[in-house]
């Protein structure tokens, strides 16, 4: 009988194309790579410096995302670095022929948006991205990886990248989702729990009912920050559920083809008995809305809790990291997080801005006011989630509570564009990154889900939807 | 790329754990699309307090980092590897690195070298004491010198190699170009093309 294997390890054995001897790297075969205007140029300089062309431009594909407006984008980009960026990647990607998809085209968007809505991410395959969050493309079950732009020199001029093997890690997440509790509680829970370098040299499974029960938006919110554990990769095996997302996706198999992908797609779970070099487990139905206080996504506590003090951890580098972030964040320990006022609330990002993102917050807002002076920004993921929510309305209920309705891009999140915080302001966000100044220099973010932002954005201060009065 | 074997440098203290990518290069570095000129970003917001130890004079040509744990954490940006070689780095050392960084650093001829948390506290009293002090970092021997003391540090055998090389990476893969051909030939027909364009 053959070994048990993880589905990490079958991913691997699939896309092996020379096993590395003596200590080289094995060498892996990439089948999508996705492109974006911050991390590429230098790859393409490094191809034209050494008169490589792109080995296949069919498995490559571009759009515009992190440096992009999310207001008048019929004008010129205003910031000139951006706009040199941006148009970096435009004669870049005519010069190579690879698809693009630019600014006010359809399929823009956050790259790790468009992958998925068009069908081109799928189970048992390799994705790349010169972004840490292409972890997101795991919740299909495939092997999906955040590159540095050295890698994707070397992807474009190969489709191969070596790597070494990683370890794995089972995160099982068993039980039932309280109502108003969602994947992004999951995901600051298990950071939380095994700190922002805990996934570091592994890739993580996340498996067990919860995440069964979970819909592809909700994996790949979770799978999304595996990265903010440190984790090279996340995935999440296959099911019924990846099927039925995929099924009719522009870009998903067809006819035998489908049958024949479905029938391998099956096979891509953990065999019985495989091990895992490492095991957590998280007890769903105890769980909480998460936020975090602090400035690493680690630093999460229950929404019910009160800002820790460092003299609670025991760890002298946690303690001090703890001191750091507390002065950072202005906060005081024991100030119990529901009291903590926020000046903006941010509902976007590769983390939290699809199409049920969108809806799970509208169906919050619907009907009830906006706080006073809290600015409320709504910033779809790509623009056709932004097209689909204009026709369920939701753009209208999101306008009628006050909140801004913006084009699709990462917008916030990091603030490369336009869109960032003012030195001081607090934001409830529903991105994947609380460092300091991530948003904006000197601002302070908490990570919350949607239906906590939306609930933020009711109340004025940090709140779940179960604060709201009926 | 540069052959690296053994060279003498500066060292200097960077007392903090978890430093991340976007503390090392602020998002709003990033936007340049040479592969050179990255040093003004190299922490750029800490850099903006005179207290900050790369604004000490005797850090100033600092050609050896030693830091906290985690270090590199975060976004994969290989900036940040770019920031610490244009402003003069050669090697970070660090008990614990993020994985992406420690790639990339091999990638760009910058050592990413680990050292024990003992070892760092080490370092960061001599310096502490002797402030600008030189070191000297044998890749081939795997050793920090200074005074008459060796620290070692790890790094794996084969980035060790390509760096003391100066191999680039995409020329060593190019020699398995039947391999990936025979690979490419068996690929499945059910895997996605991104051309010709559909859903547009």
């Amino acid at each position: 009988m053959t070994k048990p294997l993880t589905l990490a390890e079958k991913l691997w054995n699939d896309h092996l194309v020379v096993k590395g001897e003596n200590g080289a790297p094995d060498l892996l075969y990439i089948d999508l790579h996705l492109i974006h205007e911050v991390t590429s140029p230098q790859a393409f300089d490094g191809l034209r410096m050494a008169g490589r062309d792109i080995r296949r431009k069919d498995l490559t594909i571009a759009t515009e995302d992190h440096n992009t407006p999310t207001q008048d984008i019929h004008l010129p980009i205003a910031e000139p670095t951006s706009r040199a960026q941006v148009q970096a990647l435009r004669d870049n990607t005519k010069e190579y022929g690879v698809r693009i998809h630019s600014l006010g085209d359809d399929n823009q968007g956050i790259v790790h948006v468009v992958g998925p809505q068009l069908g081109l991410t799928m189970p048992g395959l390799t994705v790349v991205c010169g972004d840490s969050h292409t972890s997101t493309h795991g919740a299909f079950g495939s092997l999906a990886m955040g590159i540095g732009t050295s890698e994707v020199e070397h992807v474009l001029a190969t489709q191969t990248l070596p790597l070494k093997p990683f370890k794995t890690m089972a995160i099982n997440v068993e039980g039932t989702l309280r109502p108003g509790v969602s994947a992004k509680d999951i995901i600051l829970a298990v950071i939380a729990k095994i700190s922002t370098g805990g996934g570091q040299g592994y890739v993580l499974e996340y498996r067990g009912s919860a995440i069964r029960a979970l819909s592809m938006e909700g994996r790949m919110t979770i799978c999304n920050m595996s990265i903010e554990a440190g984790a090279r990769a996340g995935m999440v095996a296959p099911d019924e559920t990846t099927f039925e997302y995929l099924k009719g996706r522009p870009h998903a198999p067809e006819g035998a083809d489908w049958d024949a992908a479905v029938e391998y797609w099956k096979t891509l779970k953990t065999d019985e008995g495989a091990e895992f070099d490492a095991e957590v487990f998280i007890d769903a139905d105890k769980l909480d809305p998460f936020v975090t206080w602090g400035t690493n996504p680690g630093q999460g506590v229950s929404l019910l809790d009160t800002v820790p003090s460092p003299d609670d951890f025991s760890d002298p580098s946690e303690r001090s990291a703890a001191e750091r972030a507390l002065e950072y964040m202005d906060l005081t320990p024991g100030t119990k997080m529901k009291d903590i006022p926020v000046n903006t609330v941010f509902l976007g990002s590769c983390t939290n801005a699809r199409i049920e993102d969108l809806r799970a917050a509208a169906e919050i807002i619907q009907g009830r006011k906006k706080a006073d002076g809290v600015r409320m920004m709504v910033v779809p993921g790509s623009q056709k989630v932004r097209l689909q929510a204009e026709e369920e309305g939701l753009d209208q209920i999101f306008k009628d509570f006050g909140a801004e309705w913006r084009f699709a891009g990462c917008s916030m999140c990091l603030g490369m564009n336009p869109d960032q915080l003012a030195p001081g302001e607090r934001a409830a966000s529903t991105s994947n990154r609380n460092f300091e100044g991530r948003q904006g220099k000197g601002a302070r973010t908490h990570l919350v889900s949607p239906v906590v932002a939306a609930a933020t954005a009711i109340r004025g201060t940090l709140s779940a939807p179960a604060d709201l009065e009926a | 790329m540069e052959r690296i074997s053994v060279f003498t440098g500066v060292a200097a203290p960077l007392k903090r754990s978890n430093v991340d990518t976007d503390q090392i290069i602020p998002a709003v570095y990033l936007k340049r699309i040479t592969k050179t000129g990255f040093e003004d970003g190299l922490f750029a917001n800490w850099r903006q307090d005179p207290e900050f130890v790369l604004n000490q004079p005797h850090f100033k040509n600092a050609e050896v980092l030693i830091a906290g744990s985690d270090f590199g954490t975060g976004s994969s940006r290989e900036h940040a590897v770019w920031a610490l070689r244009d402003f003069g780095f050669k090697a970070v050392f660090s008990s614990k690195f993020a994985d992406i960084f420690r790639g990339n650093s091999g990638k760009q001829g910058l050592i990413a070298g680990h050292i024990s948390e003992v070892d760092t506290e080490r370092l960061w009293a001599a310096i502490e004491a002797n402030p600008g002090m030189e070191v000297e970092v044998d890749l081939p021997a795997q050793e920090i010198r200074y005074s008459d003391i060796a620290i070692p540090f790890e790094i794996d055998e084969y980035t060790k190699w390509r760096l003391m090389e100066g191999l680039d990476d995409i020329g060593i893969t190019l020699q398995n170009e039947a391999a990936i051909a025979a690979y490419e030939a068996r690929r499945e027909s059910w895997k996605p093309k991104t051309l010709p364009a559909k859903g547009v």
